[in-house]
């Protein structure tokens, strides 16, 4: 196990150095100059152009920029934002919490129906049960999130007004952040209404970035549990007249399961990536609706850090989902030494 | 059933709060945008305008609500000395400064904050000079280093500023945000903690709102200053509601979740005004958007074919399909809602004929240039590409080929500063609402050596008028000249000015007396809810 676990880390740095090369030169690769951005259409002269260059760092060369950026992060400094002059790594930690909370709603929204839903496709297989089920979650699929969102907006906040439209609580509610997810909070402050506020606005955007994940893992859970019902073991469980229950729940699923968690750690990315859609639509405070901003003006701090670190935060989330394999299929854990 | 029971209590919840809170007079404004910050002098956003200098501060002199007339503000009143080089202001009287959490004012403003408010922009000596990163890019824009020699406290409530130059937009200049009054007492006291930046991040003004909660890309909350100068506002709480997208911004407005909206989707206009909750308010934007030629480059050296090219464009096509009829077909450089803007002035018909027979007699066949078109949207030009492309088929029709170019927004604003262009579009939103600000700032013979003046065009008699409506501050007798500059500007034909935008604000019926700032601001003092 413990071999396991040091192969799966070793190979975590090079990803890690991989992705600050990315995430550096990736928007510098963008035409662009923040400082022309900044004084648009006044213009700058170019003296005061240049010292502002050198004020930035930005009149060096580039890979002498990279160096400098590796050597800060080395100290844990992931820079300062060009336009607020914030550190970038507390920029991200105050959103980042919304987003969390976001993912991971949409998360156990995708495990609650996709996994039922996905087990009761392959059980039924071939049934019309089955048949919807897989054109939705194919239609589900290949949804446009904005367009996805917008739509739900119009039709339960708009019209039927069920829903609030956007944001994470009420307004009229005063929420000093103490850990950051606005549902804790929210009771933290024993105001009548907050909780629900604060759930009733979870709603929508979690449906939104859940649509996704839901569609794969109901269709990663059905094919898994069909390539499992086919084996000999569970024939045999069958044979020794064993209940489907129980054959399903504590045979199939189990072996089942491991493709689908794989799905579960690579979704991390598609969330996170979904997450900048949804949350600008639900002008939800999160780390995906302040990178969108930052790209605009090119806050190049801002970017290069703020993509740094979601990428370490899916590097992670691949490497516990690699260890929480070794958990559930013994074979995994063990097939070093073979 | 479960589900109904929940949404329904919920929903009371919700309208109990809400109940609670409006007997307090709340009101919601769905912004467009998070502020960079909340000290006004070193950012250029309006965004970040509307949540500070336009809230949480004064100015020495303030535009009046909905217009560009300057009155007085934080000064009770100013004088010019006679040679234009002295503005005295004489300082109002028991103006308190907020009180906040980390913060009570032991004084009353004085002379003291307006010195440490322009010395921490212009002096690079001064301790708060390089506190919280500035650079002043609006005082630096401003040219207000080259100007402002000298600033001096005569007593505590007079404040004389010394000029190098005569400049008699200057008194506009002190309307602006960058020159929003501090608290020196505030930034002392965060200096002495040993943190400075606070005097930036927990702002201390004397504006009509005080800020009380800024959450990060979801909320600022504001509260009514109580002793506000100029009498307590209408409303005791003002929430910023940020919601960057147009068509949630417009079912929030819907919905009740905010009473007004900025910037709403031209597309959803129509239903806005049909709608009976929502009052659709709009007026001319404080801006032009124009067509500037390359006068260095042949052969719009020749005025005669700047005309020409002028009579061929239908502006009425190009209000109609890109602006949606928001917007309204200009003859001036200057936008209608400023003071001096000619009436008289008369606009090139279309007349592709005429055109024709003007090249012709500049002996331009064959004419062969590009059009550059921005790759944003600006207030003053919604769709660049689409305006291209109609003036591409109109110079088609008088045989005038134009290939339309674009790029990345800096490489464009950067590329056409240094004339790479043949003609190229762009515009302006006034800063001061002075005439100065679009004439000077954009056709001047200066902006053509700095690239400002996209034409680069320079053309001596109009700068001199210019000059000369610098160097006096009656306002009668710079009318005169500024007028006259236009009939000039129109005769040679350095742009063809296109349109100026309809700005539109939706505001929910219950909100009373809010006025459209033809600078694009969003002011909520004096606004009230029924």
């Amino acid at each position: 196990m413990i071999r396991f676990f040091i192969t799966r880390f070793g190979m975590v740095v090079p990803t890690f150095f991989g992705v600050t090369v990315i995430a550096f030169f990736l928007i510098r690769l963008i035409p662009g100059d923040p400082i022309e951005l900044l004084v648009g259409e006044r213009g700058i002269d170019p003296e005061r152009h240049a010292y502002l260059l050198k004020e930035l760092g930005y009149d060096r060369p580039l890979w002498e920029q990279y160096l400098g950026f590796i050597s800060n992060l080395l100290q844990g400094d992931f820079g300062t934002s060009i336009v607020s002059r914030e550190p970038v790594l507390s920029e991200f930690l105050t959103l980042f919490p919304a987003t969390i909370e976001l993912s991971l709603m949409a998360i156990i929204f995708a495990l609650a129906i996709g996994l039922p839903v996905g087990i009761l496709a392959a059980v039924r297989r071939g049934t019309v049960f089955d048949h919807t089920v897989m054109g939705i979650s194919l239609t589900g699929y290949s949804m446009p999130i904005f367009w996805w969102g917008l739509l739900l907006i119009i039709l339960f906040s708009g019209t039927l007004g069920w829903t609030p439209v956007s944001g994470r609580i009420s307004v009229f509610f005063y929420i000093e952040p103490i850990t950051g997810f606005m549902l804790i909070d929210s009771l933290l402050i024993d105001e009548p209404g907050a909780f629900s506020s604060a759930l009733r606005h979870l709603i929508l955007p979690t449906i939104v970035l859940g649509t996704i994940p839901l569609a794969v893992i109901a269709r990663q859970t059905r094919s898994a549990m069909l390539e499992v019902l086919g084996e000999d073991y569970i024939r045999t469980a069958h044979a020794k007249g064993l209940g489907t229950g129980r054959i399903i729940g504590l045979h199939a699923l189990r072996n089942a399961l491991i493709p689908v968690i794989t799905t579960i750690g690579l979704q991390t990315g598609v969330l996170l990536a979904g997450a900048i859609l949804t949350e600008t639509i639900f002008a939800w405070p999160g780390v995906g609706n302040w990178l969108i901003g930052s790209i605009y003006r090119r806050d190049y701090p801002s970017v290069q850090g703020g993509i740094l670190l979601i990428a370490c935060i899916v590097i992670f989330v691949n490497l516990f989902v690699d260890l929480a394999y070794g958990l559930v299929n013994p074979r995994i854990r063990h097939s070093g030494r073979s | 059933m479960k589900h109904r029971i929940f949404a329904a209590a919920a929903g009371l919840c919700a309208a109990a709060a809400f109940s609670s809170a409006v007997s307090a007079k709340t009101l919601v404004y769905c912004s467009e945008g998070s502020p960079e910050g909340f000290n006004p002098s070193l950012y250029t956003s309006g965004t970040t305008f509307d949540a500070s200098s336009r809230t949480i501060f004064n100015k020495l002199v303030e535009f009046e609500r909905g217009s560009t007339k300057i009155v007085p503000g934080l000064a009770e009143s100013w004088q010019a000395s006679k040679d234009g080089l002295r503005y005295t202001f004489r300082l109002r009287r028991g103006v308190k400064f907020h009180t906040t959490k980390n913060f009570t004012p032991s004084r009353d403003f004085n002379a003291d904050d307006v010195l440490y408010s322009f010395n921490r922009q212009g002096n690079p000596e001064h301790p708060y000079h390089k506190v919280s990163g500035g650079t002043y890019e609006y005082y630096q824009g401003m040219s207000m280093p080259a100007l402002i020699k000298s600033i001096v406290k005569i007593d505590d409530y007079t404040v004389q500023f010394v000029l190098n130059e005569q400049e008699a937009p200057f008194i506009a200049n002190m309307a602006m945000d960058f020159a929003s009054i501090m608290s020196a007492e505030h930034a002392d006291k965060m200096m002495a903690a040993g943190m400075p930046e606070k005097a930036d991040l927990e702002p201390v003004g004397t504006g009509p709102f005080q800020l009380v909660q800024y959450q990060k890309d979801a909320v600022i909350r504001f509260k009514a200053h109580p002793d506000y100068w100029g009498g307590k506002a209408a409303i005791d709480t003002l929430i910023f509601a940020i919601t960057p997208d147009a068509s949630v911004r417009y079912q929030k407005l819907k919905a009740g979740e905010c009473h007004v909206v900025p910037y709403p989707n031209p597309a959803d206009i129509g239903a806005m005004k049909a709608d009976s909750d929502i009052n659709m308010l709009e007026q001319e934007g404080l801006n032009v958007g124009y067509l500037a030629f390359n006068v260095e480059k042949k052969p719009f050296d020749d005025k005669r074919v700047r005309q020409a090219l002028n009579m061929a464009i239908n502006k009425d096509t190009i209000i109609e399909a890109v602006f949606q009829g928001a917007g309204k077909a200009a003859k001036n450089p200057i936008p209608p809602t400023i003071w001096s803007y000619n009436e008289s002035t008369k606009d090139y018909p279309y007349d592709p004929a005429k055109a024709k027979a003007l090249l012709a007699e500049a002996g331009v066949s064959g004419l062969k240039t590009n059009i550059w078109a921005m790759p944003v949207q600006r207030p003053y030009n919604p769709n660049a590409k689409r305006m291209a492309e109609i003036i591409q088929a109109d110079w088609a029709k008088v045989g005038v080929e134009a290939e339309i170019v674009t790029f990345e927004w800096g490489e464009y604003l950067k590329r056409s500063k240094n004339g790479e262009h043949d003609t190229v579009l762009l515009g302006w939103t006034g800063d001061n609402g002075d005439p100065d600000n679009f004439l000077y700032v954009l056709l001047g013979c200066d902006a053509a050596k700095d690239g400002t003046n996209r034409a680069r065009w320079c053309h001596e008699p109009f700068n001199d008028l210019l000059i000369q409506a610098k160097r006096t501050s009656d306002i009668g007798a710079r009318t005169k000249l500024y007028e006259q500059a236009q009939l000039v500007f129109k005769e040679e034909a350095p742009w063809v000015t296109v349109a100026h935008s309809v700005v539109f604000m939706a505001v929910r019926k219950e909100v009373s007396d809010y006025r459209i700032d033809p600078f694009g601001g969003h002011i909520f003092y004096g606004v009230d809810l029924k």
